[in-house]
């Protein structure tokens, strides 16, 4: 049904060259990764001894996937447009259920399951007070937050349970063990889980539906997007994963302490808002949250090594938020 | 006469408030139905429910082509065949021009997995052929925000042609264009005419509707006022009836 006398150009622009166009395209990624590459140089200077030897690098590769695995999933709330400030109540709560189902039968096979069970639901739950409910995500998972830490409290009466046990485990090996002898494993599953989040997000229909429910959610549903859908399954994923991430921690520590999760909020969100996701929805990359997170890191280790305390480091947290989302408010003001 | 689309006795009330009330509306196959009424008058309402927005109260019939229509969802007005251009133009601004074109039907290789390739492909057959875009600063990476209120309109009628409608559904596609693309816009619903298909054209402007329509519905404040050929009234003719209808809420026959 085209209709050939009516193709004329509706308008003339500037062309821009192919390179322009790669700078423009992927401006955000470039800028995340030349501030990761400052950063290091910054520390490289500061303090070469410890930056030229490989210890500190195995050191990021452990700690950094603690909130890394979180940041990547986290990255899809933040396109549709959410917030999920839950997941440190859900790496508790997925735990809880790992105690409670390994008292009860002795497996930590199957209390990892019911971890993971346990995780998704919590997700699933922030996902229809949302969505079928209509509360604003915000206060709906600042409102989850305490009632999952709460449950967990009551549950474990504040008695965490020690997993020394589980160290001589094959779980224990697969989830924080050292590949090659080197490699922590949990940094493995961070690219793994980059590398699946990445493609969905990329490559499949659901990650399409992501995007166009940040972008404009009326004109998505108007073409037939399942927004509801759409969003409640970001937030089981995220629920699934912060859970499976809360094992990871406490596997690594050999400990379940009740409190577990309250230290990774901040770094998270750090994450996701310095690796170029826009606050305001519609925008966003896994390339940038996976860089991000390990500048994160970096700064964590960098803190600590140029001898300042830990009480910098919320103070360089917030810092690192409040710039970046500002610095995208600033650009996509000047975009539009 | 064979109807593509009857819809009747269809009711709509949101809350304590009757957007539509009663209304009997008909496409002939092949017909192009120009739908005239003030701000407020239920013309979006009436889009909604045959785009399966809205559902309509219970009640009212909905048939399509003498068949009639259980539950129509956005989907399923989708595999029928009938194509929206949106007064908003149901856009994603911050998306590349390709994922504009496919929103919400996404081309895949089963499993849902995207078939980037071919949908990057298509769109760059488009915007040569029915969008006529040639400019070498837009390709189908280029963000839709980028571009003009003309060419946001191309996308958006494109894209309504694309999937091989039956029945074509233009809200206020004039609004906000300038005299040459608003002339490109009208070319096109002549387009749909010579194609054998049918469209409804909704605008508040009656000169922009009566060159175009074969019949003409007026609505009013929710309810069908009146409606007639256009071969039977001249455009004068039309605008003094309208401002009757504005008065009254009644189109003399």
């Amino acid at each position: 049904m085209s209709d050939n006398n009516i193709t004329r150009p509706l308008s003339v622009t500037v062309g821009a060259g192919p390179f322009v166009r790669f700078l423009r395209k992927y401006a955000l990624q470039l800028g995340v990764f030349a501030v990761a590459i400052i950063v290091w140089l910054v520390f490289l200077i500061g303090s070469p001894r410890t930056f030229l030897a490989g210890d500190i690098y195995v050191s990021f590769m452990s700690t950094t996937p603690y909130f890394a695995l979180i940041a990547i999933p986290l990255t899809l709330i933040v396109i549709t447009g959410e917030i999920d400030l839950s997941f440190p109540s859900v790496m508790a709560f997925g735990m809880m259920a790992y105690s409670v189902i390994f008292k009860a039968t002795g497996s930590f096979w199957l209390g990892f399951v019911a971890c993971l069970v346990a995780g998704l639901l919590a997700g699933l739950l922030n996902g229809l007070i949302i969505v079928r409910i209509g509360v604003p995500s915000l206060v709906a998972t600042i409102g989850t937050q305490f009632l999952l830490s709460g449950a967990v409290m009551i549950v474990t009466n504040g008695q965490g349970i020690g997993m020394t046990e589980m160290a001589q485990s094959g779980l224990y090996q697969a989830l924080v063990g050292k590949a090659f002898g080197v490699i922590p494993m949990q940094f493995i599953w961070t690219i793994v889980i980059a590398v699946i989040v990445w493609f969905f997000l990329n490559r499949h229909r659901f990650g399409a539906h992501v995007y166009l429910t940040g972008d404009n959610i009326e004109s998505a549903r108007l073409m037939g997007v399942n927004v509801g859908r759409t969003k409640i399954l970001t937030f089981c994923i995220v629920g699934l994963v912060a859970a499976f991430a809360g094992f990871v921690v406490s596997a690594a520590v050999q400990f379940y302490w009740p409190t577990l999760g309250g230290g990774y909020m901040l770094s998270t969100l750090a994450s996701v808002f310095l690796g170029g996701t826009s606050v305001f929805g519609g925008t966003g990359t896994i390339f940038g949250t996976f860089i991000a997170s390990f500048i994160i890191g970096a700064i964590n280790a960098g803190i600590v090594a140029a001898g300042l305390t830990g009480f910098w480091l919320n103070f360089i947290y917030g810092l690192i938020i409040v710039g970046s989302v500002s610095v995208q408010t600033i650009v996509s003001r000047r975009l539009s | 006469m064979s109807y593509v689309l009857q819809l009747k006795n269809i009711n709509k009330t949101f809350g304590e408030v009757a957007a539509l009330h009663d209304v009997n509306f008909e496409v002939g196959t092949n017909e192009i139905v120009g739908l005239l009424g003030d701000n407020g008058a239920g013309k979006s309402t009436l889009v909604k429910i045959i785009t399966g927005y809205h559902a309509p109260d219970a009640g009212g019939e909905i048939l399509w082509n003498g068949k009639k229509l259980d539950h129509l969802s956005v989907a399923r007005a989708h595999e029928l065949g009938i194509e929206v251009v949106y007064q908003e133009r149901a856009l994603a601004d911050k998306q590349s021009l390709w994922r504009n074109i496919f929103m919400g039907r996404e081309l895949t290789r089963g499993g849902g997995m995207l078939d980037v390739n071919r949908m990057r492909e298509e769109t760059r057959k488009l915007m040569r052929t029915a969008m006529g875009f040639t400019s070498s600063a837009i390709t189908t990476e280029s963000t839709v925000k980028t571009f003009s209120g003309g060419e946001r309109q191309g996308v958006a009628i494109t894209r309504a042609l694309y999937f091989k409608a039956e029945l074509v559904i233009l809200d206020e596609p004039t609004m906000g264009l300038s005299l040459s693309e608003t002339k490109k816009c009208l070319d096109f619903v002549d387009g749909i005419r010579a194609a054998g298909k049918a469209a409804i054209f909704i605008d508040h402007n009656i000169f922009h509707v009566y060159p175009v329509a074969d019949r003409i519905v007026v609505l009013d404040r929710g309810t069908v006022a009146g409606q007639f050929m256009k071969n039977e009234l001249t455009l004068q003719e039309l605008t003094d009836r309208l401002y009757d209808v504005a008065k009254s809420g009644h189109l003399k026959q």
